[in-house]
C-alpha cells in the first residue's frame, strides 16, 4: 500500500483531476508534440517566450494520471522562469526520476515535483512522468516539432 | 454464419466442475500479493502451469536433457521420444490428419512469420493481395507488412462493427483473383470475439485462397479440429494453455468441454457484474465471445487502473495488447483486460469488481 500511496500522491491526483494551464494556446512561439509510443500518451505543449524567459506555457492531450499531472505540475513550475532555470529544473527532475537524487535533500528546489518521487518504484511509469519534461527540453533546445520518450 | 455460431455455442452442457481441485494443481495460485490472495486474470498473456507440468520440466532437465534427433546415445533417444510423443499428443488434440503437419516453433508469432516468409513469399508477386482483419494482434500484421514492402503487394483489412465483429459480407467482396492468402485471428485477444472461421475458410477456399488462422487465444479455450475447419495453417502457443511442455496433456485429464463451460459461465458472470459499474464500458460485445473481457473507465486512463488493482493482488493487463488497430477502431488509448482460465472462480471476479470500485474512488 505504501508504494501505491507514494505513486498516487494527493498532488498528482489533484493535478490529474484539474490540470493547470490545460488549454490550446494561440500565437505560441513554440508548439511541440510529445509522444510516448509505448503507452500512447501524447501531449501538445505551447510555449510563449519573452527574451530568455518562459512567459507563458500550456498543454493539451491525453495520457495517464502520472503523465497528465506531471505536465500540469511542470507547467506551473516553469512559468516565468528563464530557459536556463527551466533546463536546470529538467535535469533535477530527470535525476530524481532515475533515482540519482534524494527528494528530501532537494525538497526546496523541487517543490511539488518531489511528489513524483514515488514513481521511481514503478520503472514502467518513469517515462509517463518525464514525457512532458522531455518535450519541454526539446522545445527549448531544438527546432524540432516532435519529441518522444524513445 | 448462424449455423456455425450455434455449433460453437452447443458446448454448454452444465455439469459439476471441480475448480477447487484444479486450483490445487497450480502452486502459483496459492500465494498472496501485498497481503491479498493472488487473483490471476492475465491468462490471455500466459497461463499458469500445473504442478505436473513443472515436474515434467524438472524431470526433463534432471534426467533426460540432450539434443533431439542427433545423438545416438541413450539420453538423446529418450529426449527424442519425449519430443515426438508431444507431437503425437498435439496431433490428436487438434485432430491433424498427418503427424508431419505439426511443426514446432517458439510460439504463435514465430509460426506466423515462418508461414509469411516461406509459403507466403513464394505465393505472392507484385500487385497481389493479402487479407487480414482490423482485430489482428501485431503478430499477424507485421509479417505481412514486411512482405508487402518487400514484394509490393496490397494488404486488405476486414473492418469490424461496434460490437467487435467482422463484416463477413465485406470480406466476401474483398476476395478476388489477386487474393493470395487470408490470415485471420480465431479469437481476438482484446475483444474476445470468436470469429466464424469455418465459414470464412470456406469462402476463401471457394476462391482458391489458402487460410492461416492465428489461434493463440483459440486453442486454450475451445476444441479445435483442424480437419473440420479445413484451414491451411493454424498457429498457436503452448504457454497460453498450461504448457510449456506437455501441451494438451492437462486438458486431456479433465473434460475439456467442462472447462470451457466453466470459463464461459465465468465470462458471463463477469460481464454482468462489471457492466453494472457506473462509468465502465466493455470493449468488445460480440455475440460469440471467449474468456477475454476488456474494459475502460470514464475519465480514468487504463494505465492507472493496473497499479491499484495490483495493490489488491489482482493481476490483469492494461495497454494496447499489441493490437493498436483495435484501439483505433474503438477510439481508446488502451484497455484493461481481464482474461480467464479454467482455474479462475467467481470470488475472483468479485475481487475484481471491488478493486474497480476502489480505482474509481481513488480518482474521483
Amino acid at each position: 500500500m505504501t508504494a501505491l500511496r507514494e505513486l498516487y500522491q494527493e498532488v498528482i491526483l489533484d493535478h490529474n483531476k484539474s490540470p493547470r494551464n490545460y488549454y490550446r494556446m494561440e500565437n505560441a512561439d513554440r508548439k511541440i508534440d510529445g509522444y510516448n509510443p509505448l503507452c500512447g500518451d501524447h501531449f501538445t505543449l505551447f510555449v510563449k517566450l519573452e527574451n530568455d524567459r518562459i512567459k507563458d506555457i500550456s498543454f493539451e492531450g491525453a495520457g495517464c494520471a502520472i503523465s497528465k499531472a506531471s505536465a500540469s505540475v511542470m507547467s506551473s513550475a516553469v512559468k516565468g522562469k528563464t530557459i536556463s532555470e527551466a533546463e536546470e529544473l529538467f535535469h533535477k527532475f530527470h535525476k530524481l526520476m532515475i533515482g540519482e537524487a534524494d527528494p528530501m535533500e532537494n525538497i526546496e528546489s523541487l517543490g511539488k515535483l518531489a511528489a513524483f518521487s514515488g514513481v521511481t518504484e514503478y520503472p514502467a511509469r518513469v517515462k509517463c512522468a518525464t514525457l512532458a519534461w522531455h518535450t519541454l527540453h526539446t522545445a527549448l533546445t531544438t527546432k524540432e516539432h516532435r519529441a518522444t520518450t524513445e | 454464419m448462424r449455423k456455425e455460431q450455434n455449433k460453437s455455442a452447443k458446448i454448454l452442457k452444465p455439469r459439476p466442475f471441480n475448480v477447487k481441485k484444479i486450483r490445487e494443481d497450480f502452486p502459483i495460485l496459492k500465494q498472496t500479493i501485498n497481503g491479498k490472495p493472488l487473483v490471476y486474470l492475465d491468462n490471455a498473456a500466459t497461463s499458469q502451469k500445473p504442478q505436473f507440468v513443472i515436474d515434467a520440466m524438472n524431470h526433463y532437465y534432471m534426467e533426460e536433457n540432450s539434443n533431439i534427433h542427433r545423438g545416438v546415445h541413450y539420453l538423446s533417444e529418450l529426449a527424442t521420444q519425449s519430443y515426438e510423443a508431444a507431437r503425437v499428443k498435439i496431433q490428436k488434440h487438434i485432430n491433424a490428419k498427418h503427424l508431419e503437419e505439426v511443426i514446432f516453433t517458439r510460439g504463435t508469432t514465430e509460426a506466423i512469420n515462418l508461414v509469411a516468409h516461406s509459403f507466403g513469399r513464394f505465393q505472392v508477386k507484385e500487385g497481389d493481395e493479402i487479407i487480414i482483419s482490423a482485430m489482428e494482434h501485431h503478430s499477424n500484421i507485421v509479417p505481412w507488412q514486411l512482405l508487402r514492402d518487400e514484394k509490393g503487394i496490397v494488404l486488405r483489412i476486414i473492418p469490424i462493427n461496434d460490437r467487435g465483429e467482422l463484416f463477413i459480407d465485406k470480406y466476401e467482396k474483398m476476395l478476388n483473383e489477386r487474393t493470395k492468402i487470408v490470415s485471420i485471428v480465431h479469437v481476438s485477444n482484446v475483444l474476445g470475439t470468436i470469429n466464424p472461421i469455418k465459414q470464412m475458410i470456406e469462402i476463401a477456399h471457394k476462391n482458391g485462397v489458402p487460410v492461416l488462422i492465428d489461434g493463440a487465444q483459440g486453442v486454450p479455450h475451445m476444441k479445435i479440429d483442424v480437419q473440420d475447419l479445413d484451414c491451411d495453417f493454424y498457429a498457436f502457443s503452448g504457454h497460453k494453455m498450461y504448457g510449456p511442455t506437455g501441451v494438451g496433456v492437462y486438458i486431456n485429464q479433465i473434460r475439456f468441454d467442462d472447462a470451457i463451460h466453466h470459463e464461459h459461465n465465468l465470462l458471463n458472470y463477469a460481464q454482468e457484474t462489471l457492466s453494472s459499474i457506473k462509468g465502465l464500458r466493455i470493449i468488445g460485445t460480440a455475440a460469440q465471445k471467449s474468456s477475454v473481457l476488456s474494459f475502460v473507465l470514464k475519465n480514468i486512463h487504463p494505465h492507472d487502473i493496473g497499479p491499484i488493482l495490483d495493490d489488491d493482488g489482482i493481476a490483469l493487463r492494461t495497454g494496447h495488447h499489441c493490437a493498436q488497430p483495435v484501439m483505433k477502431c474503438f477510439e481508446v488509448p488502451a484497455t484493461a483486460r481481464a482474461s480467464f482460465a479454467m482455474y479462475n472462480i467467481k470470488e475472483e471476479v468479485d475481487a475484481l469488481v471491488k478493486g474497480i470500485h476502489r480505482v474509481i474512488k481513488v480518482f474521483s
